[in-house]
């Protein structure tokens, strides 16, 4: 499916990828980190990527097999660099006021592989796989 | 489309947020909303209540995150009550219990505020 950069369309994604992997047949835990990291990949897209700007293209792709299920989210806006991302620090994010990186974080978390595949200048994408247990 | 409900009540010297639904970065910006009605009334002692909210995602923690040292810098405190085990363990892997205080009851969080004062 093709989404605006919107928001808005975090709950139409969510609900896309739900059923694709309800059909899947995983379980409701797997399923709902699964939502989760997908929603994590499209809210680092709209703010950062596409910096909250509604009009960007946001395309995300479910493909599953017997034992795996791999969503694949493209975007084109600006590019970033996932390993300068440092594992967050809750204390220390405390005393500087900053939050970010929480996203990225939960993703390698909640998924078994966390992949970035970018073309410079060209198109970003993150690769999210979860497999079934 | 995503429905998120804040609404507030009131026992003592503690204002209770009931969230309910929704909390994505599309809803943030409500929640964010009440919490500068709060500071804004001066009222810093906080429970949130968690019973009726179904979702939440990095952007709602977040939200915590920014008002947690005003609230704290006024003698205040945001209290964690009623998470489900889905919502709490998300926190958790954040290492939100390291700052945070969590209660199974928000009477049990709102009686903690009579106690530190």
């Amino acid at each position: 499916m093709t989404v605006k950069s919107t928001a808005e369309n975090l709950a139409v994604i969510r609900d896309f990828v739900k059923s694709a992997a309800e059909d899947r047949g995983f379980s409701q835990t797997a399923i709902d980190k699964i939502i989760l990291a997908v929603d994590e990949a499209c809210s680092n897209i709209i703010r950062h990527a596409y910096k909250n700007s509604p009009d960007g293209d946001i395309i995300v792709k479910v493909k599953s097999s017997d034992e795996k299920l791999t969503v694949e989210i493209t975007d084109y806006g600006v590019d970033f660099d996932s390993t300068q991302i440092p594992e967050p620090d809750i204390k220390k994010y405390y005393r500087q006021h900053k939050v970010g990186g929480l996203g990225i974080y939960l993703m390698r978390k909640l998924m078994d592989e966390v992949k970035y595949n970018s073309v410079a200048g060209k198109k970003n994408q993150v690769v999210l796989v979860k497999y079934l247990a | 489309m995503a429905d998120f409900k804040v609404s507030f009540h009131e026992n003592g010297n503690v204002v209770i947020l009931a969230l309910a639904g929704t909390l994505d970065l599309h809803t943030t910006p409500e929640l964010e909303k009440a919490f500068t009605q709060l500071i804004n009334a001066k009222k810093y002692n906080v429970v949130v209540n968690f019973e009726d909210l179904a979702y939440i995602s990095s952007a709602g923690l977040g939200v915590f995150m920014a008002y947690i040292e005003t609230m704290r810098d006024n003698n205040g405190d945001i209290k964690f009550s009623n998470m489900s085990s889905k919502i709490y363990n998300i926190f958790d892997l954040l290492g939100f219990p390291l700052l945070y205080e969590f209660y199974k009851e928000e009477k049990e969080a709102v009686q903690k505020f009579s106690e530190s004062n």
